[in-house]
């Protein structure tokens, strides 16, 4: 049985469409990645996922439960850190893991070894007796994350976990996720913005765009579908002999270096050199999320400019194809 | 209803309380000034009980208004939960909307409660001789009146977006609610449009019956503010419980 499966989920307001025809399928032990500009959609459909907001149309099955007809039931089953920080300031971090295992309707006797437990996992052990407001973002991050887990959910959903962190704390969080993967193997559901957070986390990644999923694969199979990494090659380049390696797709010129796009650098980048000229500095970008992002979701962007503009579009493009 | 989490919610509202003990004293300010000031200023005035003066005529209506502004402010609190997703953490919980409901109302009345209990005694200090009896059938009336007052704070607040409409809901609600209550003039004398109007104010009967306690005489029979402050009860529950349903995320 699938964590999670998704028929169409579509949720409309009353100017935007902000989920589009969702159908998902993620297995259980897959953290699987949500990616995509602000407004795409994310919290959105982790909102339906997680009950908090009703589909329009649509459905789906959260650890086999229906969303729209077991909510409560989805509820007892998932853990959920929101984008925004809900934790209780005015509170302690026992306090505040106290009363949601209360909330969640586990056995008194087992809620203080519990917290003593979560604590440890997230590293704040000596801090628990503290208020929450003396805290620093990351450790309220943390703490979001032991307390979407305390009640051992089958999901859990991380809504963009580590915005507004800075690296150190960033890198923390990063290392608690992989930690949970590993030990307890939660399925986990994140969304983010950030493309490296999504590349070494996600064993799966979706890129959501104006409420739909463009593209869906492994980190690695994306960067492949992109399809090269740059070269940047400085020198007397011998251009024409470049363009004849079988694995070069493109030589540009740009500020006085050249740009080479390749498949494969690991492989082919001591060929490029052998076969290049006199080359004097040489620099390797490998393809990142951040291409793959810009292929897909930018060619979404100029595919959706082109439907409202229309005709003028067309216009300017024959022009353009004239002057050439 | 699940239990362990109306307790888990009360428990919240609780350490809330006493933590924030700033709180506790501004809400008596009011008030307080009201209690001293005009009821002191308006010493000369004519008491309409026989054998109390004015400021004694007017502390259980005074004493209405704390529990008003207390429970109405804890009400409208969760327009700043929502804002801040301190709300959603419970809205993701598995417990019913009712549940939650109840969890938030009684946790509101808690406040009402003890702030109650402190006026009760300031006046029993300074203003009015109290017997232990006495302020504990006031305190026990505390009870249902603080719970139908929270339940409307509570419903509004799930409805309202944001907290500009806060001003709002204190002039077009909450002082209407006090003043046409009866709290500061004896509504069996009042204008007959005044007493048409007072007769909508849950708030009215909470003063009558206190009234009735305190200084013996009250506008309407206690049978008949009980019964009004029973019926609000029961429909400020019905609407607040439909409110919290239909709460979403919003976004």
């Amino acid at each position: 049985m699938p964590a999670i499966k998704t028929d169409n989920l579509v949720k409309r307001y009353t100017e935007v469409t902000a989920v589009n025809g969702v159908s998902l399928e993620i297995p259980e032990g897959e953290v699987f990645g949500l990616l995509g500009p602000n407004g795409a959609g994310k919290t959105t459909l982790i909102s339906m996922l997680a009950t908090l907001v009703k589909p329009t149309s649509g459905t789906a099955l959260v650890a086999g439960k229906d969303i729209n007809t077991q909510p409560l039931e989805v509820r007892r089953n998932i853990g959920i850190v929101f984008q925004e920080p809900s934790v209780d300031d005015l509170l302690t971090a026992r306090e505040n893991l106290y009363l949601h295992s209360m909330l969640y309707g586990m056995p008194r006797r087992e809620i203080n070894l519990k917290i003593d437990k979560m604590l440890a996992l997230v590293g704040l052990t000596d801090r628990g007796n503290s208020l929450v407001k003396t805290y620093s973002g990351g450790m309220r991050r943390r703490l979001e994350i032991a307390r979407g887990l305390i009640h051992d959910p089958k999901i859990l959903f991380l809504d963009e976990p580590t915005l507004g962190l800075d690296p150190a704390s960033r890198k923390a969080v990063w290392t608690h996720i992989r930690e949970l993967k590993e030990a307890h193997r939660t399925t986990i559901i994140l969304t983010t913005h950030y493309m490296e957070e999504a590349d070494s986390l996600a064993d799966r990644i979706g890129i959501i765009y104006n409420g739909k999923i463009i593209e869906l694969d492994t980190p690695a199979a994306l960067k492949k579908k992109v399809g090269r990494d740059l070269v940047f090659l400085k020198g007397a380049v011998d251009e024409e002999a470049l363009r004849k390696l079988p694995f070069v797709n493109s030589v540009e010129r740009e500020n006085g270096r050249y740009k080479i796009g390749i498949i494969d650098s690991g492989k082919n980048l001591q060929a490029l050199l052998n076969g290049g000229g006199k080359i004097e500095e040489v620099e390797v970008r490998r393809v990142t999320l951040d291409d793959v992002f810009l292929k897909f979701a930018g060619k979404a962007i100029s595919e959706d400019a082109e439907e409202r503009a229309e005709g003028i579009f067309e216009r300017v493009a024959v022009s353009k194809t004239v002057r050439k | 209803m699940n239990f362990n989490a109306i307790y888990a919610l009360l428990l919240r509202e609780a350490k809330i309380f006493f933590r924030e003990k700033e709180r506790i004293i501004s809400i008596l300010i009011s008030p307080l000034l009201f209690l001293f000031v005009m009821g002191k200023g308006m010493a000369s005035g004519t008491s309409p009980v026989p054998g109390y003066t004015y400021q004694q005529f007017i502390f259980p209506g005074i004493l209405a208004m704390v529990i008003l502004f207390t429970s109405i402010t804890y009400g409208l609190y969760i327009i700043w939960d929502k804002r801040l997703d301190f709300l959603k953490e419970v809205l993701a919980a598995p417990i019913s909307r009712a549940t939650l409901f109840i969890g938030k109302s009684l946790g509101g009345m808690l406040g009402a409660i003890i702030e109650t209990l402190l006026l009760l005694l300031i006046g029993a200090l300074f203003i009015i001789p109290l017997s232990a009896v006495k302020i504990a059938l006031c305190l026990a009336i505390s009870f249902p009146v603080a719970y139908m007052i929270t339940n409307i704070g509570l419903t509004i607040g799930a409805k309202m977006k944001s907290m500009e409409g806060f001003g709002l809901v204190m002039s077009f609600l909450t002082w209407p609610l006090f003043f046409f209550s009866g709290a500061l003039f004896d509504l069996a004398a009042a204008e007959p449009y005044i007493r048409a109007v007072s007769l909508l104010d849950p708030v009215t009967y909470a003063v009558d019956i206190m009234r009735i306690i305190m200084l013996g005489k009250g506008a309407f029979p206690a049978w008949a503010d009980l019964a009004a402050i029973a019926v609000f009860c029961l429909v400020t529950t019905l609407l607040g419980v439909t409110a919290f349903g239909r709460l979403q995320q919003e976004k």
